[in-house]
C-alpha cells in the first residue's frame, strides 16, 4: 500500500530546481506532485512520478543524488477536522510523521495527503484498522489519470 | 643482509639494488649525479640559462654534497617551457609523453625514453616486491590508464615483476568488484580514495572484501594519512602500502614501503632526495620536516636537477627492519602549497580528510573555501552530498552538517562553516586535487 517518493538534493542557488524539472520534461515523465523543504544552504525536492524507476536513473545519470522512500498515500474528508482525526489515530498509536503535503487531485468530497512516517508499515496497518482509506500506487495512477 | 635473505624466501633478485652497502650507493649516485647533471646542462636551455646565472658548471660537481651548488627547478618551470621545452632528448628518442591533469590552464608534460621506461618499470617493479608482490600474485591496476601516469606506469612495473595484470583501469566499481571475485585478485593498485570507495560499494553489494583472496593494496597518488590506512585495513583485511611519486619525476614508484610500512623507501640509486626549508630553500638535515627536493639521476629525456616536489616531509636514514640501506620518507600527507594559515593555525587539508573520514567512513569530495568578512577569516569546508549520505528529511541533513562540524572542530580546534553541495560541483583531478580556494584578500 506504500508509494514511492523519489527526493532530490538541491543547492540553494538559481536554477537548481529548474534542471531536474527540465531533464523529467525532455523525457516527458509528469509530475504528479510535489513538495520543496528549504533551509539557508539546501534544499530537498520530493516528487511522485508514476514510473520511478525510470525517472531515478534519468536523473541519476544527469548527476542528481536521488532517494527512494515509501510514503503513504491517504484519503482525507474535505472538511472542517478532517486531517485533524487522522493525525488523532497516528499520535494515539504513537506513530511518528516526519512531513506531509497534498496532491492537487480530489474525488467526491474527499482529498489526498502524503505522509512520510519513520515506520511506514506500522502506519498502513494502523490506518487501516481505523478504516482510513490508504490510496496504494496502481489506485493512485488510476484515479489521477481518470 | 644475509639474514634477511634466509628469512624472507620470497627474495626477488629485482630487490638486489635496495640492499647495496651505502658507500657503494653513494658512489653509484654521485657518477649518476655528475652525468645528468652534464646531460642537462649540455642539452636543456633553461637549466643551462640558470646554472651559468649561478656560476656554476657540470665539472664543479665533485662531491654529492654539491648539488647545493644547483639551481631548483619548479612546476613554473614545466608550464613556462609547455609543452616540450625541458627535454634532453630528440623526438625521434622519445617513446612516450604524459601529461598532467592542470587545474590551471595548461598541462605539464613529461618524457620518456626506451631507457626512462625501463628505470621505471624497474622502479615500480621493486616497489612490489619490497611489500611482497611477486609472480603468481593478480593484479587489478585500478590506476586511470591514459595521459595520467598512474595506470601504464604500475602496468609495466606489475609486468616487469612478472606478475599477472588486470588492465582494469579506473571506475565502473561493480565491475571491479565483480572481476576481483572472478579473477581471483590478490592484488589491488589505485588511489586510496577509491578503495574507501570500493569498500562501501562492496558492502551494499552484499560482498565481504575478506572472503577474497584480495591480500594487499598499492595505494598512492594523493596524499593519506595513517588513519585512513587503518580504515581500510580493517574494513577490507588486506594489507594497505603507500606508493609515492610525481609525474615530474617518473610517476608512481619513487618511493615505496616495504613490509614493515614504516615509512616510503626512496630508490636512491634512481632518485636522489634532499629535503629543504620551503622558505628559504637551505638543506635540512636528516630527520628535520621540510619539502622534498628530488634530482632524477637516470632520466634522459627529461632530466629534472633538484625539482621542488612542495611534498613536506623528513628523511630518515635510521635503519628499517627489512634490511633496506635505501633511506626512508615520512609518509607523505602534507603539501607545503597546501597549507593554509587560518586565525593564527597551520592547517592541512589532510586534516580536514581525517575529521571527514571520521564521520562519513568514505571520503567524500571536498573542498576548503577560506574567506574574509571584516577582517574576520572564516573556513568553509563544502562537501558533496553521496546517496549514500543524502537524507529526504531537513532534520537529517542538518544533522549530517552538523557531525561534520563538530568533528572538524575536535580535529583542528577552529569552528568550520559546513555546505553541502550537489555532487560533481566540486572540480576533479586524478592526481593531486586543488584542495583549498583562498579568497581572502590580503
Amino acid at each position: 500500500m506504500k508509494v514511492k517518493q523519489l527526493s532530490l538534493f538541491l543547492e540553494n542557488k538559481p536554477g537548481a530546481l529548474s534542471q531536474p524539472m527540465q531533464f523529467l520534461a525532455k523525457a516527458k515523465i509528469n509530475i504528479l506532485t510535489l513538495s520543496v523543504a528549504d533551509t539557508q544552504h539546501f534544499g530537498i525536492l520530493r516528487i511522485i512520478v508514476r514510473d520511478w524507476e525510470k525517472a531515478k536513473k534519468l536523473l541519476e545519470k544527469k548527476g542528481c543524488v536521488v532517494k527512494v522512500t515509501d510514503v503513504v498515500a491517504i484519503e482525507v474528508t474535505d472538511r472542517p477536522g478532517g486531517l485533524a482525526d487522522i493525525l488523532g489515530i497516528l499520535e494515539k498509536n504513537g506513530i511518528n510523521l516526519e512531513y506531509m503535503y497534498a496532491f492537487t487531485l480530489k474525488r467526491e468530497s474527499k482529498g489526498m495527503l502524503v505522509f512520510r512516517f519513520d515506520d511506514p508499515d506500522k502506519a498502513v496497518e494502523v490506518l487501516s484498522k481505523e478504516k482510513i482509506t490508504v490510496v496504494g500506487g496502481e489506485e493512485l495512477f488510476k484515479r489521477l489519470e481518470d | 643482509m644475509t639474514k634477511h635473505l634466509s628469512q624472507n624466501l620470497g627474495f626477488n633478485p629485482i630487490s638486489a639494488p635496495d640492499f647495496l652497502p651505502l658507500k657503494q650507493l653513494r658512489t653509484l649516485q654521485l657518477q649518476r649525479l655528475k652525468a645528468i647533471v652534464e646531460r642537462a646542462y649540455t642539452h636543456v636551455p633553461l637549466m643551462r640559462q640558470r646554472m651559468d646565472d649561478n656560476h656554476v658548471k657540470p665539472e664543479d660537481i665533485k662531491s654529492l654534497d654539491d648539488i647545493v651548488r644547483l639551481p631548483f627547478t619548479q612546476k613554473s618551470d614545466l608550464r613556462d617551457t609547455y609543452p616540450f621545452g625541458l627535454f634532453a632528448s630528440p623526438m625521434s628518442e622519445i617513446v612516450r609523453l604524459h601529461a598532467s591533469s592542470g587545474t590551471t590552464g595548461k598541462p605539464i608534460v613529461v618524457a620518456y625514453t626506451k631507457d626512462d621506461i625501463a628505470v621505471w618499470a624497474n622502479a615500480i617493479g621493486r616497489s612490489f616486491a619490497a611489500c611482497g608482490i611477486n609472480r603468481g600474485d593478480i593484479i587489478q591496476n585500478a590506476y586511470g590508464y591514459g595521459l595520467f601516469t598512474g595506470g601504464l606506469g604500475v602496468h609495466y612495473g606489475a609486468e616487469s615483476i612478472g606478475a599477472t595484470v588486470i588492465p582494469i583501469s579506473g571506475g565502473n566499481t561493480p565491475r571491479q568488484l565483480m572481476l576481483a571475485k572472478d579473477f581471483g585478485t590478490t592484488v589491488i593498485t589505485c588511489t586510496p580514495s577509491y578503495f574507501l570507495h570500493l569498500i562501501d560499494v562492496a558492502h551494499d553489494m552484499g560482498i565481504n572484501l575478506k572472503d577474497l583472496p584480495l591480500r594487499k593494496g598499492m595505494f598512492g597518488a594523493e596524499p593519506w594519512t595513517e588513519s585512513m590506512r587503518e580504515h581500510i585495513e580493517a574494513e577490507s583485511g588486506i594489507k594497505a602500502y603507500d606508493i609515492y611519486g610525481l609525474s615530474e619525476i617518473v610517476g608512481p614508484g619513487v618511493a615505496m614501503e616495504c613490509e614493515c610500512q614504516a615509512g616510503p623507501h626512496i630508490f636512491e640509486d634512481w632518485f636522489y632526495p634532499e629535503v629543504v626549508d620551503p622558505k628559504t630553500g637551505k638543506v635540512c638535515k636528516d630527520g628535520v620536516e621540510g619539502e622534498l627536493v628530488l634530482t632524477t639521476l637516470s632520466k634522459q629525456a627529461m632530466p629534472m636537477i633538484r625539482y621542488r616536489t612542495r611534498d613536506l616531509t623528513a628523511i630518515t636514514s635510521e635503519p628499517c627492519a627489512c634490511g633496506r640501506t635505501l633511506r626512508r620518507i615520512k609518509r607523505i600527507g602534507r603539501r607545503s602549497d597546501d597549507m593554509f594559515i587560518i586565525r593564527g593555525v597551520n592547517v592541512f587539508p589532510s586534516q580536514i580528510e581525517t575529521a571527514l573520514l571520521a564521520v562519513e567512513g568514505a571520503l567524500p569530495h571536498y573542498q576548503i573555501i577560506l574567506t574574509r568578512d571584516r577582517g574576520l577569516d572564516e573556513i568553509e569546508v563544502q562537501v558533496e552530498v553521496t546517496a549514500d549520505l543524502f537524507s529526504d528529511t531537513v532534520g537529517g541533513l542538518e544533522q549530517l552538517q552538523h557531525k561534520i562540524s563538530k568533528s572538524i572542530e575536535t580535529t583542528i580546534g577552529l569552528r568550520a562553516k559546513v555546505r553541502l553541495v550537489q555532487p560533481k560541483t566540486i572540480q576533479r583531478s586524478e592526481g593531486k586535487a586543488k584542495r583549498v580556494i583562498d579568497q581572502r584578500k590580503m
